[in-house]
């Protein structure tokens, strides 16, 4: 009798043994089964407007038109608030490195996207920003593990600094956030005026977050610049921009944002807000694609319209799936290459290139911003002025500071 | 032109100027805490939150109803007293014989819970609200251009921080204000409705708030966080002008103002830390605050 169970239990044992045998030669293609995606950004500060919970949403767009998996495995989005700190963001990517999600998405603030950067080159997984802007992440801290998509520093300062110039305007006084980000953006544009045959009169940095700009923006107005460049993101911009207006300053000097982003146009008014340029990477009223899968985002964001942040979140998690069926492994390096490989096209940009640096590379635009009377709705704020190839909005690699590249 | 390190004379007016407005923004709101603090011995974290409920609120009574600013003046830092009132009946009103450290959980965990509720609603990038347009425009100062609407601010809250000093040091609401904090079962014995005395105080400390955060909406970006941006400078302005002290916090706003509105000029990026190297320095010579006696 007792044999017979042992016979029997043996049995069962190589059965199990083998089914398991064949379920990990099948899944074995996904490292633990699971393809886990992380969303890492400012959920509740001064830039989660611009990233925060909608690009939970827009990676769930993107997992749900691949149907919600890939190579047979499933596919779980996690998220986390990194304060705006780089050390937490640094931790919580090594927290969930160290686990098993597969890929860092989002990421606003420089200082935070150059830590994970950094961390992802370390335990060699990918990381994808969308958020971040200081060209850094393509030039001194650039590595193989780490993706730049959306736009930059480099994009956004001298697409706008180029309008801004053929325009006469040639003195310049910056106001710089007091960051890595704030910087970039102030060299990048820097380097670009002068080069257009402008002149940098000064500038005056200021602490993150900082509310009251009055002081700043009269020290902006005793140099006698002809353009005021405001290198600073979010809430800063807002408060620089109704500061300026409020002191008259618009009048006689032009504002210049290097960085904009619609929900901050929407939140200034079109009153205030009405003629700058803003220089993006992606508005929802583009084309037909982009209104319609705009639409359905805004459909679970309460009406909120998608930034090109979360459009980037959107668009560089669909890529990274499709990499991975297209490779037939979920493995860093080997996504890595088939991403660099890929033209990418969705509903959000079309005709994209991942260069040898982590650039991805494609068509940025100039727009400005509507007159209250222009606009005939709610999200309708922009009208375009100009497109600008891909290869000459980005920094061209022949530029390039990057370790990475020969030259 | 003569210049004083490297900056120029009227450059530097005009940097006083605006620090002195900022000052005003200070001085009103830590004025409201050393009330709060000064007679009921409760840290009101959740001041920076009902500054920003102050603010919201102008704007909602704009966008909703279209009632302008100068009603707003009057009727938000109403709806952020009754607030008030609420919140100490209900919750403030069971910690005054315990630890006051609790009544500083309480009053951090309500911020919270407020600055919360209002980023759910709202986002944090902001509501627009535009300057009242009898107030565009600006002064020609000589050295400066100071918008007009700055110039009320300055006005405004002047008027209203020594108006409340007057009438808490030198009336008889005040003089009871004052017994009935300091000494409640005595002054109830006279027949005093002492709880009541408790409850307007608070409620006259956070309207204060609420009134600050009116005056802010047209010139500051109203977001959720805006509170707390300002809280934590507000409590350095009081620990330094001392706890208790009121004419000391108006003073201490007033004039750190003009301290962070120099240190702009000069060294901006330390703009954000000069309140609280100064705290620093102020509790080492002395620990109550430049105004403050020690309790």
């Amino acid at each position: 009798m007792k044999s017979k169970l042992m016979i029997a239990l043996a049995g069962v044992l190589v059965l199990l043994a083998a089914t398991g045998a064949l379920a990990q030669a099948k899944s074995g293609k996904i490292s633990g089964g699971v393809v886990k995606i992380g969303v890492l950004d400012d959920m509740s500060g001064l830039y989660s407007d611009i990233g925060g919970k909608g690009e939970v949403v827009a990676a769930e767009m993107a997992i749900a038109e691949v149907g919600g998996k890939v190579l047979g495995a499933p596919i779980q989005v996690v998220s986390a608030d990194h304060q705006n700190k780089p050390d937490v963001g640094a931790s919580k990517a090594r927290e969930w490195f160290d686990g098993d999600v597969d890929i860092i998405v989002g990421t606003v603030n420089s200082g935070v996207a150059i830590a994970v950067s950094k961390v992802a080159n370390e335990k060699h997984r990918l990381f994808i920003d969308s958020g971040a802007g200081s060209t850094r992440l393509t030039n001194e801290d650039c590595n193989p593990y780490t993706i730049h998509y959306e736009y930059d520093t480099y994009a956004t300062g001298t697409t706008t600094a180029k309008a801004v110039v053929a325009h006469g305007g040639k003195t310049w006084f910056f106001l710089t956030a007091d960051y890595a980000f704030g910087k970039s953006l102030q060299s990048d544009t820097t380097n670009f005026v002068q080069a257009a045959g402008g002149k940098v009169l000064g500038s005056v940095l200021h602490p993150l977050n900082a509310s009251d700009f009055s002081s700043f923006l009269l020290q902006a107005q005793a140099s006698g610049a002809q353009v005021i460049g405001l290198a600073n993101a979010g809430g800063d911009t807002i408060n620089s921009v109704k500061a300026a207006s409020e002191f008259g300053i618009t009048k006689k000097q032009t504002l210049a944002a290097l960085l904009i982003f619609i929900t901050d146009v929407h939140s200034l008014g079109l009153n205030a807000a009405q003629g700058l340029y803003a220089a993006e990477g992606f508005y929802w009223d583009q084309n037909d694609d982009t209104r319609k899968w705009s639409k359905a985002f805004a459909a679970k964001m309460g009406g909120k319209m998608p930034t090109m942040v979360q459009a980037g979140v959107y668009s560089s998690t669909l890529q990274y799936l499709k990499a991975i069926q297209a490779a037939g492994t979920d493995d860093p390096d080997a996504v890595m290459k088939k991403l660099k490989e890929m033209t990418l096209n969705d509903a959000t940009v079309k005709g994209g290139k991942i260069r040898a640096d982590g650039r991805m590379v494609h068509e940025f635009y100039l727009y400005q911003v509507k007159s209250p009377g222009e606009s005939k709705g709610e999200w309708d704020l922009y009208k375009l002025v100009s497109t600008i190839p891909g290869d000459q909005a980005f920094q061209p690699l022949s530029l390039s500071r990057c370790p990475m590249i020969k030259k | 032109m003569s210049e004083i390190f490297g900056v120029p004379i009227a450059a530097l007016f005009g940097q006083l100027v605006l620090g002195l407005v900022n000052g005003c923004f200070y001085a009103m709101l830590s004025l409201g805490l050393a009330i709060i603090f000064g007679m009921l011995n409760i840290i009101n974290f959740a001041h920076g939150a009902l500054y920003m409920m102050g603010a919201v609120f102008t704007w909602f009574l704009l966008s909703t109803w279209n009632i302008s600013w100068w009603w707003a003046l009057l009727l938000a830092p109403l709806a952020v007293g009754i607030f008030g009132v609420l919140v100490e009946r209900v919750l403030l009103k069971r910690l005054y014989k315990v630890d006051p450290l609790y009544g500083l959980l309480l009053t951090f965990g309500l911020a919270l819970v407020i600055e919360g509720l209002f980023r759910y609603q709202y986002g944090v990038s902001g509501l627009p609200y535009g300057i009242p347009e009898v107030f565009q425009g600006a002064l020609n100062l000589g050295f400066m251009f100071l918008p007009k609407y700055r110039a009320i601010v300055v006005g405004v809250t002047l008027v209203v921080c020594f108006g409340t000093w007057l009438v808490i040091e030198r009336t008889q609401l005040g003089a009871y204000l004052r017994a009935g904090t300091e000494n409640p079962p005595l002054v109830q014995a006279f027949g005093i409705n002492v709880p009541a005395m408790i409850t307007l105080t608070y409620a006259i400390g956070v309207a204060l708030a609420g009134l600050a955060g009116v005056l802010a909406a047209p010139t500051l970006q109203i977001s959720p966080l805006m509170g707390s941006n300002l809280i934590i400078v507000v409590f350095a302005v009081v620990v330094i002008g001392g706890m208790g002290s009121i004419l000391g916090s108006i003073l201490t706003g007033l004039g750190l103002g003009l301290i962070e509105g120099l240190t702009k000029v000069f060294y901006s990026q330390a703009s954000n830390t000069v309140v609280f190297v100064i705290m620093a320095l102020v509790l080492l010579v002395r620990p109550a605050g430049l105004f403050g006696r020690e309790r």
